[in-house]
């Protein structure tokens, strides 16, 4: 942001004496306004449209397409309707901390994008400790997620807001951990340094860069998925064991607040994913232009983003809710062990190749690619078998 | 040694069960929604793929009722009411009333069994919502009207044939092999 601010002041855009402090917070505030109202709401509100309709289609359904064009409108009328209910606090209730608890559910959400890289210069704060201050902001959700279901006085939201809790802080643990090797590769905590140090071609991405960074990714997405409470980890709110788990008692704006975090943190878990291993805004230097390659770069990132997001609504449709001890094994007899696997092998690998190995990034790359045709053969597979025609239009 | 291929299998088994799962419905993903979306975004009328035996609400052809009664009578739940009198002087039926109370009927098809020229029969029609019971009575008489009386060979009014031959053909389709034979004779009589 200082950067920009700075590129600004020096092309002589405010004259030639500028208010330096004035101009900062000019800039920030306009950046603020345009990441939240351009996209971290926006994106809250416009996925839950996206998930019903690709969770539709995978079950052979339509999904909403009755509200404006194709249902497009659908999350409007869904938050209308929400905002005009009656906001209950139930009696036995603790008021304060029932009214708190949303709120700080939302500042969780919020705060992550200060450091969301969009692009090379569009960026809130490009902090030095860029992916520690993110994954230790989104662990405060579980503070909010424990004072609704302890405030509600109620067993199901409590067992949903203590099941929350265990399972956040239980995956903090292999999340971080496959952080480590990325910083152990570069070096740097600050998540412009990390996507500089990566390459736009896939076999420079960290993904790619060696074995042991490519489990390192796939381990930090899953625990993503678990810290977002999304299936198939969603037993904070497993509706046949817990009616709505710590939202049981919520209604109107609140169970709103707490829908928009658990939905606008796809973005944000995406956003971690790619600014770590899958290059992040990294495109090629086509254009000399700052303002060219920063639209091209913000496209790249977003797509990126969204392919993620995309993959984890698709991981939603498939699996199966697991049970809590099913969750708690996968998470300290699996992932922990594999996690500090990774961190020693990555390290190992630093040591032998200390300006990396770009053999294995190719040999990587290819693997992963023949990985997808093996898949897509298999999907071909399933389609022929079925005799069913392709039909790939989203309108219907 | 056992422990770790345990392990190590579990490992395996996830992958690969979750790679097959993604396949099944990455398939799903691009294949056409079976949704029918009724009311308003179909092809076709849902009444017009219906069969023709097909229960709906109950239609009466007043062009071929011949007022013999048999459906009133052989209603279980009394939701057809008629007023049939022989006219004074030409002797012939004459209908001033023919009531369905579709709010009570349950579509059992019992009045359309006996019914000697299929003049009272079901149609594919189910669409009868409405916003008071008054107006789920049917009044099919507006003002009164001759019943129709058979004749012997062929039916020479062209405007009645088609409706005779429609109505005469319920009867053939709803016919059960075995059951009575509806009593035409001895009401024409």
């Amino acid at each position: 942001m200082q950067q920009l601010a700075d590129h600004l002041i020096a092309s002589g855009l405010f004259g030639a004496h500028p208010p330096r402090d004035l101009i900062y917070a000019l800039i920030i505030f306009v950046l603020c306004l345009v990441v939240f109202m351009g996209i971290a709401f926006p994106f809250a509100a416009i996925v839950t449209w996206v998930e019903r309709r690709v969770w539709a289609r995978i079950q052979s359904r339509v999904g909403p397409n009755r509200v404006g064009p194709n249902g497009f409108l659908q999350w409007l009328a869904d938050g209308v309707k929400l905002a005009c209910k009656e906001d209950i606090i139930p009696n036995q209730a603790d008021p304060r901390l029932f009214k708190a608890a949303p709120y700080l559910v939302m500042i969780a959400y919020v705060l992550p994008w200060a450091v969301v890289p969009f692009s090379s210069d569009l960026i809130l704060a490009d902090l030095n400790v860029g992916i520690l201050y993110m994954t230790a902001v989104t662990a405060l959700t579980v503070v909010g997620v424990l004072m609704a279901g302890w405030a509600s006085n109620d067993k199901w939201s409590l067992i949903g807001g203590i099941r929350s809790a265990a399972q956040i802080v239980s995956y903090e643990i292999p999340a971080g951990l496959s952080i480590f090797p990325v910083v152990l590769i570069t070096g740097t905590l600050s998540m412009q340094g990390i996507i500089r140090a990566q390459g736009w071609a896939p076999n420079n991405w960290f993904l790619f860069n060696n074995p042991f960074t490519f489990a390192a990714a796939s381990i930090l997405f899953i625990s993503a998925l678990a810290e977002g409470n999304r299936t198939p980890f969603d037993l904070p709110e497993a509706e046949s064991e817990l009616v709505a788990g710590y939202v049981t008692e919520y209604s109107g704006l609140r169970y709103l607040f707490f829908f928009m975090a658990e939905w606008g943190a796809l973005f944000i878990i995406g956003a971690i994913v790619t600014a770590l291993f899958l290059g992040g805004w990294q495109f090629p230097h086509l254009s000399h232009s700052r303002v060219v390659m920063n639209v091209l770069q913000l496209i790249t990132f977003n797509v990126k983003v969204l392919s993620v997001v995309f993959l984890s609504m698709w991981i939603r449709a498939t699996l199966p809710r697991v049970r809590i001890d099913q969750l708690m094994s996968l998470c300290w007899k699996y992932f922990v062990p594999m996690s500090f696997i990774n961190l020693i092998g990555t390290a190992l690998w630093v040591a032998i190749w200390p300006d990396g190995n770009p053999v294995a990034g190719y040999i990587m790359a290819v693997l992963a690619f023949v990985v997808l045709v093996i898949f897509l053969r298999r999907v071909i597979y399933y389609l022929r078998k079925s005799r069913m025609e392709i039909y790939v239009s989203p309108v219907i | 040694m056992g422990a770790v291929a345990t392990y190590l299998g579990n490992i395996r088994q996830t992958v690969s069960s979750i790679f097959e799962g993604m396949a099944v419905t990455a398939s799903h993903f691009v294949r056409k929604p079976y949704t029918v979306q009724y009311p308003d975004r179909m092809p076709i009328r849902v009444q017009d793929t219906l069969p023709f035996r097909y229960r709906g609400i109950l239609e009466v052809d007043l062009e071929i009722c011949t007022g013999c009664l048999a459906c009133e009578r052989a209603c279980p739940i009394d939701c057809i009411v008629i007023v049939a009198e022989k006219h004074p002087q030409t002797k012939s039926m004459v209908l001033s009333q023919f009531d369905i109370d579709i709010a009570k009927c349950m579509f059992c098809g019992l009045c359309s069994e006996p019914c000697p020229t299929g003049s009272i029969h079901h149609t594919t029609e189910f669409e009868g919502a409405d916003f008071s019971l008054e107006s789920l009575i049917r009044r099919f008489v507006k003002e009164p009207v001759a019943a129709y009386r058979p004749k012997k060979g062929p039916e020479t009014d062209p405007r009645i044939a088609p409706i005779l031959s429609r109505g005469m053909n319920f009867l053939t389709q709803w016919a059960q092999p075995g059951g009575e034979k509806p009593p035409a004779d001895e009401e024409a009589a």
